[in-house]
């Protein structure tokens, strides 16, 4: 974009401040005064309870908690542990299939699992999983059991079906992002000099194609950590119960009888907010570790032929993960159609639309909520992602890595840290909990999606054609309308689907700014999880799985319908 | 001649409050009460969206629930409003209260009141000091909360699979030994797992009385001590070693139904009987109680002290009260659960209304339910589940 064409506009930088502004403060500053509040109580002050006085005790009071050690050893053991894992699979896989996939096929082959929010999944799984579930009623004839066996493999006390729950969800992610990284890379041309060079296929992905991955898929690992180690719908339904994990400890304290427990628990999630600020730190320091060991290990020269075997355990790793993932959303549907079924019965012994006619006044309104919350998010999210992006392009300015930090900010701390605080910040501000909040509140989850999802597409975007539309005469406005949108209307949409699966899973935010009033599919299918009619459970989750589902369709669909006459268009963006 | 006298007595001191009570139906009509009702059961669910119908046609007052998955979510909305000084138009109008929420915020100021004696169905109602409507885990409920269900606790078993089954607590010690890992109680953060706990207390304490009154130290250990003596023979052959709990009731009940475990507990006598009617249960569950009695108490609702729309949430409490209201939630095709009612209250046309009700083969009758157990004080409750994870919570 070197040309003079398009001189810099000052308007360029006038909608790039605004546009940071917005997002600064109307959705930063917020969470500063929400973990503001949380902050405050951690350290003993909480006037409705006539605390006033700033005192250590809230930590005292946590690390006495009753299991702390343990919730504290599990959450690592599983945020880590998941996250680790789940960028290996991913990146074994990426080297043993990248050659023989199309990324448009890895997509799609992808997209289920990207739109299934986590507690959906968690639901499915653990009815696959569990001594009752499916796999154990396959083996059930083959094995003489007439009875599920007494084996902890959901909510066993290591947390090791949590891990595998947030790997099913985690690893996709990382293929995708992956993916769309090496998209960037002539992947081909290195492995092919790699290969003559006489370096084994696996040793040339770790020796050289990894190192250029990294820096593009940095932040996307950081937001997978940070939500594993913070996560608490799927912990819920498949980790440990006695004691949980750490997040959702805080959590059962802040809902426990006894209102003073609110401070440990404020402490309890300062300190989940800590763990993921330490947990980034881990990476960057396994990164620093990894450019030192790295270069000396490529000088060393070893052509490690061996690697392959590896690369295939990983790869069956993942389509292993990806079996149980499918199993666990099939197992919805099933479920949702059933009437009885008992074990060790493969499938229902009747079936019924009975689920879904009896809960049908609650999903419908559930539904036209969901489908609210997500038509506004995403709209919000793609005008001010947009307006940033062609602010930059009219400024001629890249982000700031403060405005770039500032934007994925809401990823990286763990929501249960400042919803709370938010919560009596919006209170004392006399904005009631409602609709209006709920869109706010997700949108802060939703636009940074949105931004991650097109702010590659569209910074490759080819500038000779608006350098073309330009030399034709078209002003800033023309240039975006006519040629920009059309050119990216598939990674808009791409960005729009991806934007309304978030809002979909949105669990939390709904809850807390909701005043629990916003039903909406998520919040009803975790609340129905805690019942025990699994029936009426798979209605929502399906539903739940459905509406993502559809909007990631609409983003193939329209785009090949759109440009069916256009074939530089077609499929070869990264979806 | 005692009896009109009385009620001509009732009448004269009752006409000012009904002039109240026309004044709060007149500031009633045309509100929403948000009903903040833990909505892990679906005919639970049903039946509020039932009374919300109920009250719309009657009174203009609709009810919106606001489905929880734990109580004390409503109380720390609460608290977090009172927090941001919120002390009008809170977003809580009607909770689904029990015990320990409802003493944290009774202790804390947090509810409306005293409301219960302005309520004109109130007069159906024991209201007497001893009277199970009148204390809440022994704490006087002095008018702060509104009686709307009856709960007793209850074992659920599936009789296709279990011969015999324990008779109290001492004999679950070895039923669990002949039927290792067939057995589990919820976690006891949860109330089912707490009241668990606590019935086993009341059993094997050698002085229950001491359970009425509030905990000290001394008491606490000696009424203790037998109870751990048992949960550490017991635990090794629960469910999973003891080494996880069933998040609540229902994810118990589920565990009965896919058959890991053979026996399931309630504080609701008619679900097993309406998971039958559902197919969330085999045909063949039954339910049974302890030679000695079982824990009983009532469930209440009760108002914020800042709800929006007090007047229409005590117009929805009174609506509970109705013996009309109260025959057809103990329907077991309704919900089934059984009336707060003082039956020497009603009418013989309400009662017979009672007695016509249709029974299934899993619905217990009152007198199989044999005698009620008071609740122990709450702070012992408190008490023995802290207790309970610092042994057991590792």
């Amino acid at each position: 974009m070197g040309t003079a064409l398009h001189p810099v506009t000052r308007d360029g930088r006038l909608l790039q401040a605004v546009v940071l502004g917005v997002v600064g403060l109307g959705l930063i500053a917020p969470i500063g005064l929400g973990l503001l509040q949380t902050g405050r109580a951690a350290f003993g002050i909480l006037y409705a309870l006539g605390h006033t006085e700033l005192t250590l005790d809230p930590w005292r009071d946590l690390a006495a908690l009753p299991g702390f050690a343990t919730s504290l050893r599990l959450t690592l053991g599983t945020g880590l542990g998941s996250t680790l894992l789940s960028l290996l699979l991913a990146t074994g896989f990426c080297a043993a299939v990248h050659a023989r996939m199309s990324p448009m096929a890895g997509a799609r082959l992808l997209t289920p699992f990207l739109a299934i929010p986590h507690a959906a999944m968690a639901v499915g799984l653990a009815f696959v999983l569990a001594p009752s579930g499916w796999i154990a009623r396959a083996l059930a004839p083959l094995a003489g059991w007439e009875r599920p066996p007494d084996l902890a493999t959901v909510n066993d006390g290591w947390g090791l079906a949590l891990l595998v729950g947030l790997m099913v969800k985690e690893v996709p992610f990382l293929l995708l992002v992956i993916l769309s990284a090496l998209s960037q890379i002539p992947v081909a041309r290195h492995m092919a000099a790699g290969r003559a060079l006489g370096y084994g296929r696996g040793i040339v992905w770790v020796k050289i194609i990894m190192p250029q991955v990294w820096p593009m898929i940095r932040l996307p690992v950081w937001v997978v950590l940070a939500y594993a180690l913070s996560v608490v719908d799927m912990a819920i339904i498949l980790g440990p119960s006695n004691p949980p994990t750490l997040a959702l400890a805080v959590t059962r304290w802040f809902t426990d009888p006894d209102p003073a427990m609110i401070l440990p628990a404020s402490a309890g999630a300062v300190l989940q907010a800590v763990l993921v600020v330490l947990g980034v730190g881990l990476l960057l320091g396994l990164e620093a570790a990894g450019k030192r060991v790295g270069l000396w290990w490529l000088r060393r020269g070893g052509r490690g032929l061996s690697a392959e075997p590896g690369l295939w355990a990983a790869s069956a790793a993942v389509m292993a993960l990806m079996a149980a993932g499918t199993l666990a959303m099939a197992s919805l549907l099933v479920w949702s159609l059933a009437w009885r079924w008992s074990f060790p019965q493969i499938m229902p012994e009747s079936l019924s639309l009975k689920p879904w006619a009896g809960a049908m006044q609650g999903w419908t309104r559930a539904l036209s909520n969901t489908l609210i919350l997500a038509g506004a998010t995403v709209g919000l999210s793609l005008v001010l992602a947009i307006a940033l992006l062609e602010g930059e392009d009219r400024a001629r300015r890249g982000r700031a890595a403060w405005a770039e930090s500032l934007i994925y900010l809401p990823l990286l701390i763990p929501q249960i840290g400042f919803l709370y605080g938010l919560n009596v910040v919006f209170l004392r501000a006399g904005i009631s909990s409602g609709m209006a909040a709920v869109i706010w509140a997700q949108t802060l989850f939703v636009f940074p999606y949105v931004m991650i999802a097109l702010s590659g597409p569209w910074r490759s975007m080819d500038p000779r054609m608006v350098n073309a539309a330009a030399a034709l005469g078209a002003g800033p406005w023309r240039r975006l309308m006519a040629v920009k949108l059309p050119i990216l209307l598939r990674p808009i949409l791409t960005a729009a689907a991806i934007g309304a699966a978030v809002s979909v899973a949105q669990y939390l935010p709904t809850l807390f700014m909701g005043a629990g009033r916003i039903a909406t599919l998520t919040t009803e299918a975790v609340t129905l999880s805690s019942g025990s009619d699994r029936r009426v459970t798979g209605v929502y989750a399906s539903l739940q799985a459905a509406l993502p589902l559809a909007a990631y369709l609409a983003a193939f669909a329209i785009p090949a319908i759109a440009h069916r006459n256009r074939r530089a268009l077609m499929g070869t963006e990264t979806a | 001649m005692k009896l009109p006298l009385i009620a001509a007595l009732v009448l004269t001191l009752a006409t000012p409050a009904l002039a109240d009570w026309q004044a709060t139906l007149g500031a009633a009509r045309g509100q929403t009460v948000y009903w903040n009702a833990w909505g892990g059961d679906e005919r639970t669910n049903a039946f509020i969206a039932w009374v919300g119908q109920q009250t719309e046609t009657l009174y203009g007052v609709k009810v919106e629930q606001v489905k929880l998955s734990d109580t004390a979510e409503a109380v720390t909305r609460v608290i977090s409003e009172k927090a941001a000084g919120q002390t009008e138009g809170g977003s809580v109008d009607l909770i689904w209260i029990n015990g320990p929420n409802f003493l944290a915020m009774k202790g804390q100021g947090l509810l409306h009141g005293p409301f219960v004696a302005g309520l004109p169905n109130a007069r159906f109602l024991d209201l007497s000091p001893a009277s199970p409507a009148s204390v809440d885990f022994t704490v006087p409920v002095e008018g702060m909360e509104s009686p709307w269900r009856l709960a007793k606790f209850v074992f659920t078993y599936d009789s296709a699979r279990v011969d015999t089954v324990p008779v109290d607590m001492a004999g679950f010690v070895d039923w669990a030994t002949a039927h290792p890992g067939r057995f589990t109680h919820p976690n006891p953060s949860n109330f089912m797992g707490a009241t668990f706990l606590k019935q086993a207390l009341i059993e094997l304490a050698p002085d229950p009385t001491v359970l009425q009154q509030p905990i000290t130290d001394a008491a606490f250990a000696a009424a203790t001590a037998p109870l751990w003596v048992w949960y550490d023979a017991l635990r090794p052959n629960l469910w999973r070693q003891g080494k996880t709990f069933p998040e609540n009731q229902s994810a118990q009940q589920q565990l009965l139904n896919d058959g890991e475990v053979d026996i399931s507990m309630s504080f609701d006598p008619a679900s097993t009987a309406a998971a039958i009617a559902q197919s969330l249960m085999p045909e063949t569950a039954r339910v049974f109680v302890h030679e000695g009695g079982s824990i009983g108490n009532i469930s209440f609702v009760a108002i914020p002290f800042n709800a929006a729309h007090a007047e229409g949430a005590e117009v929805v409490a009174n609506f509970l009260l109705d013996p009309a209201t109260q025959a057809h939630m103990q329907n077991i095709e309704v919900l089934g659960s059984f009336s707060v009612l003082d039956p020497m209250k009603l009418d013989d046309a309400a009662n017979a209304a009672f007695a016509a009700l249709p029974t299934a083969p899993a619905l217990p009758s009152v007198a199989d339910l044999g005698p009620t157990l008071l609740e122990p004080h709450a702070s012992w409750m408190t008490r023995l589940t802290e207790e309970w994870a610092r042994r057991y919570t590792r």
